[in-house]
């Protein structure tokens, strides 16, 4: 029922697993992209990415639609296979077909544009559904996470509501509690405020600069400028599929070197989200 | 949420209180709640259901406009009732007038609706029923537990599993495209035939094992639709946090599939309800329908098939209108906000 590559390698040799963990040198980031390489038919998405995310950074990754952010994210959380390139996660390749990609995903967290939150679940379920069903988590322990997590996002007491009863930024609270609950070492954020409306962006980023302060390790791909600018430790500037210019925000958002990070800046500028 | 503030925005804040004095004879907060409890049971459109509670909560009592309206309303649909009313009878007599004037009518009155005859046959119609009834069960159980796992083993990826995919799918085409009549005299006449001593000759057994694997051939495929109509970032978002193929499609996939089929699931339970009727071709099925010919032999007469649909009729009738308040209260697995 699993992937097949998992599966297989599971059934043929179920130690060779832990053999492709290759240990680092101290001081590697938690995670290291090398030239990554994703296509889809004829466009390629990705092209020799490569990229560092130490320990406790938060990175912002921002470029117009179709530069390839949600992509990237995607193949960090293996939701995608990457063409070429690997992805080390603190220290060990987790593009290798052998690695077991439900492990690794445990590990990583990602919260989507679209919240994608189980309809059919109480806010309480959706958060507890990892805990006890892949890491063996009582049904009471899980609970009792959970409620600590919504109370961390300020949501405790919609517990027993259903997803649909609640706004878009509380929608994205709970799924960023959900993402949150099992404790992954590095967190993805995939333009968490962009199904907003504009009210609402506050809260959810907010939310995001407490996690930055408690040391989580993020990426994050945004279109808010403001948040790139006063949370992230260093922005990426993406375009078709390529990094263009990436430092400190100061650096790229009001010095940018390269044209078409200028360019861009100045049609989000003009745009009015600056 | 969102929702709901914006309602209580509309709300406004309470009217002045000498907005009654205006048209104080018209006004009976009373009688407004009367006849928007009245007309939401009725005619759902016609009164905003948020008005009795906001009467409630806020002192709110309705403008001479809305009034008005409601009246217009009340009066809408009284009027349409009877124009119902009317084209209903009418168009019974018509019928019924047209059915009477045939020459052949009073013949076919003796051989099909023999009142007396009916009544007389009705208890060992009614009998066999409860066999179908039986049947019905039985089968339906099998079928959704064997529909499922067949509809699941669709979804499974990667080359390991392909001669299981291979599988389900040569055995929906077979099954969805074989006349069911036909797979009940394969195997109803067919395996005893064998006089293999480990199979079971009973024809009621063959019938069953036909009707399960027809059905499931149709079920498995609602089973399907509603599984792929899940929105793949809900697969996503489970697998995102660490759930297997397996969790993701028992914990996520399948309770929104299955709410979603809901409809079109009780439709084909009616339908093999009275597919249960079918197996009596078998023979020694003593079920409403072998009854009522056994009815019929005696006397030559019509009627006790006439009962035995109608006792069919009266079976799946329940049965259809709990299908459509499935549907109703479904509502909400259509619309999936941003999913």
């Amino acid at each position: 029922m699993r992937r097949d590559e998992g599966a297989a390698a599971r059934g043929a040799t179920p130690e060779r697993t832990n053999e492709t963990v290759t240990f680092p040198d101290t001081g590697e980031p938690l995670l290291r992209i090398t030239h990554l390489r994703k296509a889809y038919g004829s466009s390629v998405v990705l092209n020799d990415l490569t990229l560092d995310v130490p320990a406790h950074e938060c990175v912002a990754l921002i470029g117009a639609s179709g530069s390839g952010k949600s992509t990237l994210l995607r193949c960090i959380n293996l939701l995608e296979t990457v063409d070429d390139g690997q992805v080390f996660l603190e220290g060990r390749d987790i593009t290798d077909p052998r690695v077991d990609g439900d492990a690794v995903r445990t590990r990583v967290g990602i919260v989507f544009q679209s919240f994608n939150l189980f309809p059919h679940m109480s806010v309480l379920s959706n958060i507890t559904l990892a805990p006890r069903r892949v890491h063996d988590v009582s049904r009471a322990d899980a609970e009792e996470q959970a409620m600590a997590m919504l109370e961390r996002v300020g949501l405790a007491n919609k517990a027993k509501a259903r997803p649909d009863e609640l706004s878009g930024g509380q929608q994205q609270r709970v799924a960023i509690a959900r993402a949150l609950v099992t404790k992954p070492v590095l967190m993805l954020f995939d333009e968490v405020t962009s199904a907003l409306d504009p009210e609402l962006v506050g809260e959810v980023l907010e939310l995001l600069a407490e996690l930055r302060d408690d040391g989580m390790t993020m990426l994050v791909a945004t279109h808010e400028m403001g948040f790139a600018r006063q949370v992230a430790d260093t922005v990426v500037f993406l375009d078709g599929g390529e990094i263009v210019e990436s430092g400190s925000p100061n650096q790229v958002l009001e010095h940018p070197t390269d044209e078409r990070t200028q360019r861009f800046l100045r049609r989000i500028l003009d745009a009015g989200r600056m | 949420m969102a929702d709901r503030t914006s309602r209580g925005h509309a709300a406004g804040p309470p009217l002045p209180d000498d907005r009654n004095a205006v048209d104080g004879s018209a006004v009976d907060p009373g009688a407004v709640d009367r006849s928007a409890v009245d007309g939401s049971a009725v005619d759902r459109s016609a009164v905003d259901p948020g008005a009795v509670v906001r009467s409630a909560v806020d002192n709110w009592v309705p403008s001479p406009v809305q009034l008005e309206r409601l009246a217009y309303r009340r009066a809408r649909t009284r009027k349409s009732r009877l124009a119902a009313a009317a084209s209903t009878v009418a168009l019974v007599v018509i019928g019924a007038l047209v059915v009477v004037n045939t020459p052949g009518w009073p013949q076919f009155r003796d051989s099909f609706f023999d009142l007396s005859y009916g009544w007389q046959v009705l208890p060992q119609i009614a009998e066999g029923l409860w066999l179908n009834v039986r049947l019905m069960v039985v089968c339906e159980a099998v079928i959704l537990v064997v529909a499922l796992g067949i509809a699941l083993s669709r979804t499974l990826r990667g080359p390991v599993f392909f001669p299981v995919r291979a599988a389900a799918i040569a055995y929906t085409d077979l099954f969805r495209g074989l006349p069911l009549i036909l797979v009940l005299y394969l195997l109803g006449f067919g395996m005893p035939s064998l006089r293999v001593a480990w199979l079971p000759s009973s024809a009621l057994f063959w019938g069953c094992v036909a009707l399960i694997l027809t059905y499931s051939a149709y079920v498995a495929e609602v089973f399907r639709a509603g599984i792929e109509s899940v929105h793949p970032s809900q697969r996503a978002a489970a697998r995102s946090l660490g759930l297997t193929h397996g969790q993701t499609m028992r914990h996520v996939v399948v309770p929104q599939a299955v709410r979603r089929v809901m409809p079109p699931l009780l439709n084909d339970l009616v339908s093999l309800q009275k597919d249960t009727g079918l197996i009596s071709i078998l023979g020694v099925i003593y079920d409403a329908v072998l009854n009522a010919r056994i009815a019929q032999a005696e006397t030559f007469n019509y009627t006790p098939y006439v009962v035995a649909g109608l006792l069919f009729v009266a079976l799946t009738i329940p049965m259809t209108r709990f299908t459509d308040w499935v549907a109703r209260r479904q509502g909400w697995a259509g619309s999936g906000g941003a999913l």
